[in-house]
């Protein structure tokens, strides 16, 4: 058994909680300066330019690069021979707290019927998965309103394959519009069921942008979906141009013989996450 | 496309002269209000009482800033989405409200309410909250500080950079999905 200290835990998460929020991907930095050579409307690149202008801002300022700094959204790999005394999700939410208050952070958790703001943005969003061995990996992402109400999950019949996922995934992209802030990173989960379908979605926005997915074939659907979506000229911000979309991250599980679970999560051109691991 | 350095309070004359597309630099005071804000100003105008800020003229920043740190007037502060006001936008509109800022679409009655009562929609850039706080000079809650980041602020705005994305003569902005390819 391998002992880690809560409060070793909650001091990287809210260090990780802050800089994330301050700090823009250089992934994601990179597909910004590409969109402000490469996209074809003034509108568009416009948008590209106050973007990394806003980017380099908040690094400086220590300001959020966005003033929705979202539900807290952790993705853990626990060893099973990890031991955490006081236990990892509270150790992870008293870090999330840390961090959202001495960073200046926004909290936007509320009740969902009153309304009425929990005041430190709990809960946070904790999703654990047990893994052999004695590591601890943290990844957090900060998951803003706006795209993701523009994200769904639908159950397709087995038939409608991946013609039907890829309808699916363009309508969603179009009824978006500019809505989710884009240019948007699409994270799609194809398979599970109705509730593991989403969290994968959501997971596979945690790849780096320029990966390429191990599987040739899927990395082959990623690059479909991606043009599909980026011929609707959508543009940044909606005001027209070839950057609707600056990634799709696909993640497949089995699902059950009867089903066809899709999930589309879609994410804003402010794609903040990181990680720590233990 | 044409640049306009534009004061608030807004006038019908100033309205009339925008188009969709145009860029505007707004200054002086706007107001912040957001869902749970907007949901209050219905409660006080069905009660008829009156309302914190004078809506003749006025601009609404659909915003909820992160908390400002010490030694600015603000956090960050960029437009959230403004669909989720369209339940309420017509009403405001017919009492005096002259301008909306946000992101994202707006439904054929916002749209609508917008050319019987000359108004526009400003789109600011989503995502740009650190950038555009620079041109928010001053900010002090007026109302409903108990919703937090959803209360009502007014802030006093220096040449903040605003499209416009519709205006009051039926003219929208955004890029029409292209479906034949």
């Amino acid at each position: 058994m391998r002992e880690i200290q809560a409060a070793d835990i909650s001091a990287a998460v809210a260090r990780m909680c802050v800089s994330a929020n301050t700090r823009l991907p250089d992934d994601v930095r990179r597909k910004f300066e590409e969109g402000l050579r490469n996209e074809t409307t003034a509108a568009g690149k416009e948008i590209f330019r106050q973007l990394l202008e806003n980017a380099d801002l908040a690094f400086e300022t220590k300001l959020p690069l966005c003033q929705d700094c979202g539900l807290a959204i952790f993705y853990v790999e626990l060893g099973e021979d990890v031991f955490v005394p006081g236990g990892v999700n509270a150790a992870i939410t008293e870090g999330m707290v840390a961090g959202y208050k001495d960073g200046f952070l926004r909290k936007s958790s509320c009740d969902p019927l009153s309304r009425r703001n929990t005041g430190d943005n709990t809960p946070a969003i904790i999703h654990i998965d047990l893994k052999p061995g004695d590591a601890l990996k943290i990844s957090y992402m900060a998951k803003g309103g706006g795209s993701e109400n523009m994200s769904r999950v639908t159950m397709l019949s087995p038939s409608q394959g991946w013609e039907g996922i890829k309808q699916f995934v363009v309508q969603r992209v179009v009824e978006a519009g500019p809505n989710p802030c884009p240019p948007i990173i699409l994270g799609i989960g194809i398979g599970g069921t109705f509730e593991l379908a989403p969290k994968i979605a959501k997971q596979a926005l945690l790849r780096k942008l320029d990966d390429l997915h191990p599987d040739p074939k899927v990395a082959e659907m990623e690059a479909e979906l991606l043009a599909a979506v980026n011929r609707l000229g959508i543009g940044p911000m909606g005001l027209g141009g070839s950057y609707t979309c600056l990634g799709v991250k696909i993640a497949l599980a089995p699902c059950h013989i009867a089903s066809l679970p899709l999930a589309v999560n879609v994410q804003c051109h402010s794609a903040r996450h990181e990680e720590v691991e233990f | 496309m044409t640049t306009h350095a534009l004061n608030t309070p807004l006038t019908d004359a100033d309205i009339e002269k925008l188009r969709a597309g145009d860029v505007v630099l707004l200054s002086g005071i706007i107001y912040s209000g957001r869902d749970a804000a907007h949901k209050k100003l219905m409660e006080l105008l069905d009660r008829g009482e009156a309302l914190p800020f004078d809506l003749q003229g006025a601009s609404i920043y659909y915003v909820g800033p992160s908390p400002a740190p010490p030694g600015r007037p603000i956090g960050s502060a960029g437009p959230t989405t403004s669909g989720r006001m369209d339940a309420y936008a017509p009403r405001l509109h017919a009492l005096g409200l002259k301008a909306t800022i946000g992101k994202g679409k707006r439904t054929d009655a916002v749209r609508q309410a917008m050319q019987d009562h000359k108004a526009v929609y400003f789109g600011a850039t989503g995502g740009a909250g650190a950038l555009l706080s620079k041109c928010i000079t001053a900010s002090k809650v007026i109302a409903f500080d108990e919703l937090g980041p959803e209360a009502i602020r007014e802030m006093t705005v220096q040449d903040f950079p605003l499209l416009v994305i519709n205006d009051a003569f039926g003219g929208e902005l955004y890029a029409k999905p292209n479906l034949n390819d």
